[in-house]
């Protein structure tokens, strides 16, 4: 078992007790909750006549189903109306604080909570969201749970859970020209597999990953679900107190950041810390990749031959025959120059400031293909304002893109923006599952932000390289 | 004072008939489309289980073991590798429960869709490859055929065979225990919670 790593002092600091059945009671700092994953666990709290044990520590905000275009209320789908309406009223019973559209806070879940300086090192955090992992980027120890979780955590500020293993994976070396955290990870998950991780939570170390600004590390920790780890983290460090320091909760409480400091530097891992197991990265060697099938792990990199099935493992033989029949690839081919018909820049991976900044550089004096649809989704209100300020809003509405308000939208098409038909779409998101979009023969090829710029102004799947950027004013 | 999981049953033991769902990284968009969660409830769920596998474009249907007559009356699911991959949803649990599935058998299952499923009260339990297609094809030419899953002994049970599968071993305590739904468990524990959070730099008072 690992010793001395982040995951397993930050656990220790939270371990309430052993249970019976030999799970850990863990306290949880943080839960972040969304209206499409809590509404059942506060029927089921109601049930039992249980009150929300620390609304304090409880941060809500609408992301799933809420509109992009037009956010009027009531909304004009029924269903989503009405589950905004249940969130209001469970936040306003429970006094929970929600960051909803009319405090110009709202956006994902996984936006805003470092926005906003809750998410912070040694924090555990919880959501009932698969993407939590995403804050691991602090060094939190934070995972999705499911809604009979989420009752436990609104109930009791605690969780049952099973300690995991650590694996570490160290991304040695730089990143090349146009080579971004997205495709680091997507080449962690296409080596490991997509269950890979199971049983694991992942530390990702190394100088690429150092070298790395939050919001890169973030779309990095983002994706470790897709690899089958519920969890993963980058240890604190300068650029993680940097961006906590110019964040709501510390610029309102400076105190709080020097009193803080020493405990998140205490959860650092030791150098002479155990893993369970060790992987190791070049980033030199990496490429732009772009998936070609229906998992997360059916990579490739933009230059390089979609595998034949037969030469991949023998459990990953069906899937890939699958998914090539339904993305119509063919082994030996590249992906370059696959057609698309719309690009979607967004989702809880890619749709901060500097994703959309490099994206920016790309589309700026361009135009979007006729054949394509494409819009921008901003994760959050915040990054959509700062966007319009900083002028990338009319960069990409220029360039013919349709600029949308925040939500996760097309990433897993619960409001109106979906996948039509067998449609193909370059996303920025993290799932490239069947359905996925919105449209159950649509089409998605997960890519990183300029690329997905890239493909909206070729109308196909292009590499960003060959594309001069431009300077933004 | 009262035990607080005595109202929750053990589960050592499920008994029903077989329903093969085959192929690796089945996830938990396969097993419940979104658009299907536009709800506050989780009734009714069960109705749109694998729903894009099971309907086309006009709500025919299409060849899918949920479909077929005579597996109708089937609880035990019987799945390949990584199955319930992808989101958080318990929706996708909720809907195989709300179906009719008990207890399921596997070659691996996603982290937090294992965890879901133990939430709900429904084991999920493995066994290698090759075990597991035999189980599938024995279903398939056996749909009435009687499966044992003991959770307890960790053994499947049908016709003349009996294997050894694995189960999770705080899976295994909390369901043969009774002690799988951990609320009442753990609220019990309000001293210790106080003490942690009082002992962590960052929490503040709750008044």
């Amino acid at each position: 078992m690992s010793q001395g790593t982040l995951y397993d002092k930050v656990w220790d600091r939270h371990k309430v007790t052993t249970l019976p059945n030999g799970q850990d009671q863990l306290f949880v700092g943080l839960h972040l909750i969304h209206e499409v994953t809590s509404p059942q666990a506060f029927g089921m709290l109601q049930e039992r006549g249980l009150e929300v044990a620390r609304p304090d520590l409880t941060h809500a905000t609408v992301d799933h189903i809420v509109p992009t275009a037009n956010q009027d209320r009531p909304y004009s789908d029924d269903a989503a109306e009405t589950m905004m309406a249940e969130l209001e009223e469970n936040v306003r019973d429970a006094g929970i604080q929600f960051s909803d559209p009319t405090t110009g806070d709202q956006g994902i879940v996984h936006v805003i909570g470092p926005e906003q300086g809750i998410t912070q090192p040694g924090k555990t955090i919880v959501c009932g969201d698969s993407h939590t992992s995403t804050h691991g980027a602090f060094g939190a120890l934070a995972f999705g749970i499911g809604t009979s979780q989420i009752r436990d955590v609104l109930a009791t500020q605690t969780i049952a859970m099973e300690k995991q293993k650590v694996r570490k994976i160290q991304v040695d070396g730089e990143l090349g020209e146009g080579v971004e955290a997205k495709d680091v990870v997507l080449e962690i998950i296409r080596r490991l597999g997509t269950e890979g991780g199971v049983g694991y939570v992942y530390e990702y170390a190394g100088e690429a990953i150092e070298n790395l600004d939050m919001e890169g590390r973030m779309s990095i920790c983002n994706m470790s679900i897709e690899g089958g780890a519920r969890a993963g983290y980058v240890n604190p460090d300068e650029t993680t107190y940097e961006w906590l320091e110019q964040t709501d909760y510390f610029q309102e409480h400076p105190e709080k950041f020097d009193e803080l400091k020493p405990y998140w530097e205490s959860i650092r891992s030791d150098a002479d810390a155990e893993y369970d197991d060790v992987v190791h990265i070049d980033a030199n060697e990496l490429e732009p990749v772009v998936t070609w099938g229906t998992t997360p792990g059916q990579g490739v990199g933009i230059h390089d031959p979609i595998p034949a099935p037969e030469d991949l493992a023998d459990d990953k033989v069906d899937t890939a025959r699958r998914a090539q029949k339904h993305m119509r690839v063919e082994p030996g081919e590249t992906m370059e120059g696959y057609d698309i018909d719309v690009a979607f820049l967004g989702s809880c991976t890619n749709a901060r400031l500097p994703d959309l900044r490099r994206a920016a550089r790309i589309v700026k004096g361009r135009q979007v293909d006729d054949d394509v649809r494409a819009m921008v989704v901003p994760g959050s209100q915040r990054v959509q304002r700062q966007a319009e300020e900083e002028g990338l809003k009319d960069v990409f509405e220029e360039a013919g893109f349709d600029w949308r308000n925040a939500g996760c939208s097309m990433c897993l098409g619960m409001n109106e923006d979906q996948l039509e038909g067998d449609e193909a779409c370059a996303s920025s998101s993290n799932r490239n599952f069947v359905g996925r979009q919105g449209s159950k023969d649509g089409r998605t090829v997960l890519m990183n932000p300029r690329m997905v710029a890239a493909a909206a102004i070729t109308g196909e799947v292009s590499d960003v390289r060959d594309l001069k950027e431009v300077n933004l004013a | 004072m009262s035990d607080p999981t005595e109202d929750i049953p053990s589960v050592d033991y499920v008994e029903g008939s077989g329903i093969p769902i085959r192929g690796n990284d089945i996830d938990t968009d396969q097993i419940i489309p979104a658009r299907f969660m536009k709800v506050v409830t989780f009734d009714g769920l069960g109705e749109f289980a694998f729903f894009d596998l099971r309907f086309d474009d006009e709500d025919e249907e299409k060849d899918h073991p949920f479909n077929e007559q005579r597996f109708q009356d089937s609880n035990v699911m019987v799945v390949n590798a990584n199955f319930g991959c992808g989101s958080s949803r318990e929706h996708a649990p909720q809907a195989l429960m709300r179906w009719g599935i008990d207890a399921i058998i596997g070659e691996s299952f996603a982290e937090i869709f294992a965890g879901n499923c133990l939430a709900l009260g429904i084991p999920t339990v493995t066994a290698d490859h090759e075990t597991i297609n035999a189980l599938q094809q024995w279903v398939d030419d056996n749909p009435d055929g009687d499966i044992e899953v003991d959770v307890r002994a960790e053994t499947v049970t049908y016709g003349n065979n009996e294997i050894n599968v694995s189960v999770d071993r705080a899976q295994r305590e909390a369901l043969v225990e009774g002690n799988w739904d951990t609320t009442a468990l753990m609220k019990a524990n309000q001293n210790a919670i106080q003490e942690t959070a009082d002992s962590l730099p960052y929490v503040e008072s709750a008044d």
